[in-house]
């Protein structure tokens, strides 16, 4: 595991397995993502599972890469490469009020 | 791929035992070894204890670990399912022979961003099978994927790496999958699977459920293509194998007794056959229950296990009748040697009972079996069901070597040889009991129908049920027919009396021929005595004779003697 940045409000846990591809890019829109909306506010967690196997069970890990946001509760769970900003976004449950309005009905 | 390499592809084709009862004898061997094996059946047909009961069986007969990947039931819900049936699932985990990973997906808490693989899955799944040094997996069931993952193309992808995966790791592989409406499993698991397909169903039927397998496919061997019944009970899963059953089972060339000493005499003076079936049918009150009675007396005094199945008394009942005429059956039942089972067919259903008679012959392994009657099984609606159910029954037993000892219920009068007709060709040797009726007496008879293999009394015999047991006696053969009971009785008597008198005359006859021997050999003295006393003259003359020769020497030499002076 490893941390990024400084503040506990937003916790982030990406499951990987080794340095394939698909988890570098991953870890990298992942980086992205939280620089341009949740900058100074966000910690990252990288769980290598060929590291640690045992710890997918935990977070019932099945997909590669799995990103879980730990904090703010609820747990949340997102799956990919993390290449659809859009969609980490609504996962996330970042800038809520912004989307709410874009979509226009809730 | 034509006919000539068949043979050595199923001979070579490694398999793994389930130890499953039947079920190994129907896929000759098991599943195959180092591949996937697709179960699938509709909910509640026992996919997850079939898979669980080849883990646990994989442990403790065969010492290979194994992996459960639960995606429907926690850990805890698997260890109580199978800790009815006896087994100790928490403790093979705390050993580390079985480990249990509960795979949770929730489709509503996922958000898909992107391009992903199941490679979660697989380290799990590999971390699971290195724990414990796992030979065979089972995932339970991997169609629960699909209501996970949105995107099919990489499910299918992975799906079939996943399947390329197991095969790569060797482990013996159940997976199992829902039934589809159209398929063999909702979403094609079948389509992955190309080794081994087994389908499980149940039934209903003249309101009787009936578990069904089937193997659907399984390439590279032999197999039964037919559905199988099966049961869940206290002892986990059973198929019936019996179709599987080819007519070349071994046959032995001992004879045994039947337990009455007359009978034998009649099936050429040393009883049946070991491993043969027997029928013998009879109306009701001919004693067939008493002959059953002896039969597993005697096998038990020679140290034999008997399983006797009642269908129409309790064993209570059985025992203390036969007490009554001098047999002691509940000695046998506390040494364990004679085992009852009364219960109703129609209770579980034909194939369902079958099974589980099958069940009950694979733990006690008896040398003799008594099924007490057979009609039982007739008295199903389906007719055509119910004989062939009880000709896989019979098989089996033949099969196992099993002495079968049947009786039959047969209605009075002409219809006696006819009820029985269906089954008799399977009966190695037929005996007929029946009613005589003279005099206002009913009397019993009983005669061999056929037996097989062997010289037999063509004779009907008397049948008597005494405090001493069941005794035969020959029957009397007059110009009237067969005469039995007092008629035959009164017939010995008339018979001893005639008898009588011929003695009387012999002895008459006898006494004459002395008193003339006698008289012969009074005459034959006296002229021997007549004779003496004729030579005594005779001899008395020769002497004067010679005396007077003797007497005229001396005279003519005294004369000579004289002249010379």
């Amino acid at each position: 595991m490893q941390d990024e940045g400084s503040n506990d409000n937003w916790i982030l846990r990406l499951y990987v397995a080794g340095q394939s591809p698909k988890s570098i890019a991953a870890f990298k829109n992942l980086k992205n993502i939280c620089e341009t909306h949740l900058k100074g506010d966000y910690r990252i967690e990288i769980v290598d599972l060929l590291k640690n196997p045992q710890l997918g069970k935990g977070d019932q890990i099945l997909a590669i890469p799995t990103l879980i946001r730990q904090l703010p509760s609820p747990m949340k769970k997102i799956i990919g490469d993390l290449s659809n900003e859009d969609r980490v976004l609504v996962g996330l449950d970042i800038q809520s009020e912004k989307r709410e309005s874009n979509e226009g009905i809730k | 791929m034509k006919d000539k390499p068949a043979d050595e592809v199923r001979i070579n084709l490694p398999k793994v035992a389930t130890g499953i009862k039947g079920l190994d004898e129907i896929t000759n061997g098991g599943l195959p070894q180092g591949r996937p094996t697709l179960i699938t059946g509709s909910a509640g047909t026992g996919k997850t204890l079939l898979s669980l009961e080849f883990l646990v069986n994989g442990v403790i007969e065969y010492d290979e670990p194994g992996v459960f990947m639960a995606f429907e039931e926690t850990e805890e819900e698997l260890i109580q399912n199978v800790a009815s049936l006896g087994f100790d699932l928490q403790k093979m985990i705390e050993d580390k022979r079985i480990f249990v990973d509960y795979v949770h997906i929730e489709r509503s808490e996922i958000e898909e961003a992107g391009e992903y693989n199941l490679d979660g899955l697989f380290v799990r799944l590999n971390n699971a099978i290195e724990t414990v040094g796992a030979k065979r997996v089972v995932l339970d069931t991997l169609e629960a994927l699909f209501t996970g993952f949105t995107d099919q193309t990489i499910l299918r992808a992975e799906l079939r790496r996943l399947f390329r995966w197991l095969k790569a790791k060797g482990v013996s592989a159940i997976i199992t999958g829902e039934k589809g409406e159209i398929g063999l499993t909702r979403h094609g698991l079948e389509e992955y699977v190309s080794d081994c397909v087994i389908s499980l169903s149940h039934e209903e039927q003249d309101r009787v459920y009936t578990r069904r397998l089937r193997i659907v496919k399984y390439r590279g061997t032999k197999h039964e293509t037919s559905e199988f019944p099966f049961l869940i009970d206290d002892d986990g899963f059973a198929v019936m194998p019996i179709t599987s059953l080819a007519l070349d089972h071994d046959v032995s060339e001992e004879r045994i007794s039947s337990g009455v000493p007359e009978m034998d005499a009649m099936l050429g003076g040393k009883g049946f056959f070991r491993g043969s079936s027997i029928l013998i049918s009879g109306t009701s009150g001919t004693g067939k229950t008493s002959l059953c009675g002896h039969m597993a007396d005697g096998a038990c005094k020679r140290g034999e296990k008997v399983l006797y199945l009642s269908f129409e008394e309790s064993s209570r009942q059985i025992i203390r009748n036969m007490k009554s005429i001098g047999m002691n059956l509940g000695k046998w039942v506390e040494k364990k040697q004679l085992i009852f089972h009364s219960a109703r067919v129609s209770l579980f259903g034909l194939e369902a009972h079958l099974t589980a008679l099958h069940k009950l012959m694979g733990k006690h392994e008896p040398d003799l079996i008594i099924i007490d009657p057979i009609n039982a099984y007739l008295s199903n609606d389906d007719e055509i069901e119910a004989k062939t159910m009880l000709i896989r029954l019979i098989d089996f037993i033949k099969a196992n070597k099993i002495t079968g000892y049947f009786t039959s219920l047969t209605g009075s009068s002409e219809a006696e040889a006819s009820t029985s007709v269906n089954i008799s060709s399977l009966m190695d040797t037929w005996l007929l009991l029946r009613d005589i009726e003279t005099r206002g007496e009913r009397n019993r008879g009983l005669y061999v129908l056929k037996s097989r293999g062997m010289a037999n009394s063509n004779q009907i015999r008397e049948f008597m049920i005494t405090s001493k047991g069941v005794k035969l006696k020959d029957v009397y053969l007059g110009r009237e027919g067969v005469l039995t009971g007092s008629s035959r009785l009164m017939q010995e008597m008339i018979d001893q009396e005639d008898s009588r008198k011929l003695q009387e005359k012999i002895n008459s006859l006898e006494e004459e021929l002395e008193r003339k021997e006698k008289a012969m050999e009074a005459q034959v003295e006296l002229i021997r005595l007549q004779a003496k006393s004729e030579k005594i003259d005779i001899m008395n003359e020769l002497d004067q004779l010679k005396r007077e020769i003797l007497q005229k020497e001396v005279f003519t030499k005294r004369n000579l003697e004289s002249r010379s002076k």
